[in-house]
């Protein structure tokens, strides 16, 4: 295993195929007000350069907290992952700011645009300080929505916004892209355009994508399905043939 | 421009009512510290700059006569520098088109001008020997429309002399003007003048002797060895000892003043300090709440942990910098008037106010390190923030049946009134906070008119209630008690007591003080003793009776014995018993009985002076028939000179009570619509929530104005503690050994404040309230959770 290193070590992207992220018995318990949560209870898992993975389950199988320990927004109470050649257990919190810094894209369910800041402006805010971003504009015009560039979330529909968030997600040409519930707040016409652009995304850029969701339409438009319940991987599927995001119905 | 920079400008303008409210706290804090910061220094430098460039002397000496060839002998003194002797006369003063009498203060200049005390020569010229020309204060001339080439004339020795005023001046020893032994400043009635010496020794005969002697010292001299030495050479020639500039009195009005200034400069910033730092703190916790998920992301996004907190810094250093801004100006307004204040009450030619660069940098460095400390826990939690947990919702407050409802009260309470214990409950900490921002207010009110009350109290007490006399007669000499009928013979004249003063030097132990013993009947019917709790004082029979400040100097109780140089007469050397202390509140006092005193000075019956009571339809004639008599010195006019006083100082207290009054009204608006402010965003769902169940928007609004109405009607109370609190600290400061300033709050001004306090808050209350009579229900319940 590489060690941290100060520079940007691995601008070449792996091949597609190979592990990208390789997590081993992960457990992760968390308080919430006077509650303990279990949410990780012991989970193997590896992600693949290039693919688009669906985590799919219901609320609180644990799926949110494997994306954020993925993205490096948060640390596994036990067990490891690995993203490439970095340990992001052991990491500290300066560590974890480059890795995301560098490597990953977030979309939230709740797109967590800043809302004192027009579109372009909330890309801005990640080209700003990234290493070889793409033009605030461009990364609106991949997502449809180079028309909006000046408006201000409140001036966007819900699943405008959500575009914009992945634009944002992706103009600093990330490795990874995690989404979580990209849809979950979204009508179904909505849904389908937000899943187009992330579809389009990952084919087009070759980012690494995982969505996770409890929408189980959604499963049929990735390379592969992994199935969460109560804290650990239940089943694991490969689509031998990916659905267009038009043709999915819920 | 950056993004980050971008939303800090957005947020800004989006809490644009509540960070202009913070901001304008501090800006009262600036404000206060700038302008009498600012004040002080310009009080402090002028003085210095005056002493030094105008040679004040550092040693002082009044005597009867002595032969100039004695100046020789002072200047051999160790340690004695500059050396000036002089003739110094008081006299009756008869100003054209002025009924009433008036003292002159006539002090001699040397053949080529005086080397200390120099003359600063404000219009005209240098007067002429042999030509009746003199100097004149300022104030002689505005005070009584006389102008250059008039003239006034004044009793010396027996005899009428004319003094024609070719010129004005002043010295750095009449800074202050009083005339010696008052307690107020009487500038219509007090005049001092500068008179050739040649002229001055004729009048006075005192050709070839001088009376009074002023010295710089050297470099490294011991000043108490040098006024030992100077007793000691003077003492044949009727001196009354040598003192200091510590025991000069105009030196003790301006170095009191600095001193108080001083302390303004430190008590009130520090109050509105604390004040914008607890409203920074709740305005921002509730800001970063509110922000939790922007947080989040743009954590997620790869900003680290000192960007999100040097955003949230600079936004708060943004909105104090604004406050600082505002602050700098005003405070420069208010020096500047504070400064012209003190030009009108002191004479100090050289007093000019500059907005001093220092004392702006030290209040952007104190209000950014309040606004650090305001805001730091906010910013901390903002740190810490773990992305992944803002993701999620945050946990639900946690509410609980308040101590009240677990006592049974709950049942006497609505839901509305349950919700508002609830909240409260909550959030205890801030709750308290939030009534002590508003207590702070109001106890800035009541600051500012307790110095009305208490100063109003104080000359009520001494000159209305104790003191009835109306009019003070001075003779030159002691007289035989017999002159009090021919007194009661002047028209006008109901009543006389007289009195008599005797110079003395008390001394216990090492410690020794200089002063006039009053002696006065023991029972006094017009010149009544009070004491700080208005209840009047006899004066003992036997024995000495001393203000409580004086015996403390001395460190002397009741029933010590206390040595006593008698400074006239015979000069006999006595031993008296203390037998009382008296805790009045002007000045420093000795006490004696009338006769008592006369034994101990080794004179038969005599008195120096009366008190008169007078019938006001008479005074004209009186006042005419008093300034044509030889044997009297002087004419105090008790009335006249506390209405003088008054006037000057409702001047003062209008200007700093409607200053006050403006920072209060800041406080508690800030106060109030910030705690609002933030109640109503952290609770508009619920807010909402209750309107969608059916709730008027008045039962809604009772939810969230009711938690503030018991915050500030909580507040009420502690504001007048906390005020009556700042007041003794204040009275502390203020007090000096002139004035013991009292603590006396009316009624009337707790009222005061509780309306003011009532009324910014109900402004307030009505502005918030119209933000909830808007809320768009559908869009708050539309809102994630």
């Amino acid at each position: 295993m590489r060690l941290w290193s100060a520079g940007n070590d691995d601008d070449a992207r792996p091949a597609p195929g190979t592990p990208v992220f390789v997590a081993r018995d992960l457990t992760k318990v968390y308080r919430m007000g006077e509650v303990e949560v279990h949410a990780l209870r012991g989970m193997d898992l590896e992600l693949f350069a290039g693919e688009f993975v669906v985590l799919l389950g219901p609320s609180g199988s644990g799926k949110s907290t494997l994306l954020n320990i993925l993205g490096g927004l948060d640390v596994p109470s036990g067990g490891t992952v690995r993203y490439r050649e970095h340990d992001l257990v052991g990491a500290n919190e300066r560590l974890l700011t480059k890795y995301r810094r560098e490597h990953v894209g977030f979309v939230f369910q709740f797109y967590n645009l800043i809302p004192s800041l027009t579109a372009r402006e909330n890309i801005a805010l990640v080209t700003e300080i990234s290493r070889h971003p793409m033009a605030p504009e461009e990364a609106l015009a991949l997502v449809d929505l180079a028309d909006r560039m000046d408006h201000f979330p409140s001036q966007l529909s819900g699943g405008q916004q959500q575009r914009v968030a992945i634009a944002r997600a992706v103009a600093k040409r990330p490795d990874v892209l995690l989404c979580d519930e990209p849809t979950g707040a979204l009508d179904i016409t909505s849904g389908k355009v937000v899943l187009g652009v992330l579809a389009r995304v990952n084919r087009e850029l070759g980012t690494t994508t995982a969505v996770i969701t409890h929408n189980a339409a959604i499963a049929a438009m990735a390379d592969r399905v992994v199935t969460i319940a109560d804290g650990r991987i239940s089943k694991v599927l490969r689509n031998e043939h990916k659905a267009s995001p038009e043709d999915l119905a819920w | 421009m950056s993004m980050l920079d971008r939303k800090l400008r957005r947020d800004l303008l989006r809490m644009k009512g509540q960070a202009a409210a913070i901001a304008l706290v501090v800006a009262c804090a600036v404000a206060a510290y700038v302008g009498s910061t600012t004040t002080y220094r310009a009080l402090r430098s002028s003085n210095e700059e005056y002493y030094d460039r105008f040679a004040f002397a550092d040693v002082f000496a009044e005597l009867r006569r002595a032969p100039a060839t004695l100046a020789s002998r002072i200047a051999e003194i160790p340690g004695s520098g500059t050396v000036e002797t002089r003739i110094v006369a008081d006299g009756p003063m008869n100003i054209p088109d002025f009924a009433e009498p008036a003292t002159a203060h006539l002090v001699s200049i040397p053949p080529g001008g005086p080397r200390l005390n120099r003359l600063v020569l404000l219009s005209g010229r240098m007067p002429e020997p042999g030509s009746d020309e003199a100097l004149a204060g300022e104030t002689l001339l505005k005070l009584h429309h006389l102008h250059l080439g008039d003239a006034v004339s004044v009793i010396l020795e027996g005899a009428r002399r004319t003094l024609r005023i070719v010129g004005t001046a002043t010295s750095p020893e009449f800074i202050f003007e009083i005339r010696p032994g008052d307690l107020l400043p009487d500038d219509a009635h007090f005049a001092v003048f500068w008179a050739p010496e040649a002229d001055l020794a004729a009048a006075m005969r005192m050709e070839g002797a001088f009376n009074n002697v002023v010295l710089r010292l050297a470099p490294g001299a011991d000043r108490q060895n040098v006024l030992d030495n100077l007793d000691r050479l003077l003492e044949p020639y009727g001196c009354l000892g040598a003192y200091g500039r510590d025991r000069h009195v105009s030196h003790r009005f301006i170095s009191d003043e600095i001193r108080q200034l001083q302390g303004v400069a430190v008590f009130m910033p520090a109050v509105f300090l604390g004040v914008a730092a607890f409203l920074l703190n709740v305005a921002f916790s509730r800001l970063v709440g509110t922000q939790r998920e922007q947080i989040a992301a743009i954590k997620a996004l790869g900003y680290g942990n000192a960007a999100v907190g040097l955003h949230f810094l600079q936004l708060a250093g943004v909105i104090v910098l604004l406050g600082t801004l505002v602050g700098t100006l005003a405070g420069a307004w208010f020096g500047s008037v504070m400064t012209k204040m003190y030009a009108l009450f002191y004479h100090l030619p050289l007093f000019r106010y500059e907005l001093d660069p220092s004392a702006v940098a030290a209040a952007v460095l104190l209000s950014l390190l309040t606004a650090f400390a305001g805001v730091a826990g906010a910013v901390r939690r903002a740190v810490r923030l773990p992305p992944a947990e803002a993701m999620r919702p945050p946990a639900p407050p946690r509410y609980r049946a308040t101590l009240l409802e677990r006592l049974g009260l709950g049942r006497l309470l609505g839901p509305v009134g349950r919700m508002i214990l609830r909240s409260l409950g909550r959030r205890p900490v801030r709750a308290l906070l939030t009534a002590v921002g508003v207590a702070a207010a109001m106890a800035i009110l009541v600051l500012g008119a307790f110095l009305d009350d208490s100063i109003s109290w104080m000359m009520d007490l001494q000159f209305r209630r104790a003191q009835l006399e109306d009019a003070t007669v001075t003779f030159v000499e002691p007289r035989d008690p017999a002159v009090v009928v021919e007194l009661r013979g002047l028209p006008g004249v109901s009543r006389v007591e007289p009195f008599r003063a005797v110079p003395v030097v008390l001394r216990a132990g090492h410690r020794t003080w200089r002063i006039g013993i009053l002696g006065l009947p023991a029972s006094p019917a017009l010149h009544r003793i009070s004491d700080r709790g208005g209840n009047l004082v006899d004066i003992p029979a036997a024995g000495l009776m001393l203000t409580d400040k004086l015996a403390d100097l001395l460190h002397v109780h009741p029933g010590d014995d206390l040595g006593v140089d008698v400074l006239e007469g015979t000069r006999p050397r006595k031993t008296v018993r203390l037998a009382a202390v008296v805790r009045d509140l002007i000045g420093l006092s000795a006490y004696m009985e009338l006769d008592a005193l006369n034994r101990l000075a080794g004179h038969g019956p005599a008195v120096s002076g009366a008190f008169l009571s007078v019938d006001q339809a008479s005074e004209k004639e009186l006042h005419r028939r008093l300034k044509d008599a030889p044997m009297v010195a002087g004419v105090l006019l008790q009335r006249v000179a506390v209405a003088s006083f008054e006037a000057t100082n409702a001047q003062y207290l209008l200007f700093f009570t409607g200053i006050l009054v403006l920072f209060a009204a800041v406080i508690s608006v800030g106060v109030v619509y910030n705690s609002a402010r933030v109640t109503l965003a952290e609770r508009e769902r619920e807010l909402a929530s209750l309107r969608v169940l059916g709730f008027t928007r008045g039962e809604v609004s009772a939810v969230l104005l009711g938690e503030l109405a018991v915050l500030v009607v909580l507040a009420l109370p502690l504001g007048c503690l906390f005020g009556v609190g700042f007041s003794a600290l204040i009275a502390r400061n203020l007090s000096s050994d002139l004035f013991r300033v009292p603590l006396v709050v009316e009624n009337s001004t707790f009222a005061f404040a509780a309306l003011v306090v009532l009324g910014a808050s109900l402004l307030t209350a009505l502005a918030v309230r119209r933000r909830i009579d808007r809320l768009d229900l559908v869009e708050v319940l539309k809102t994630k959770e």
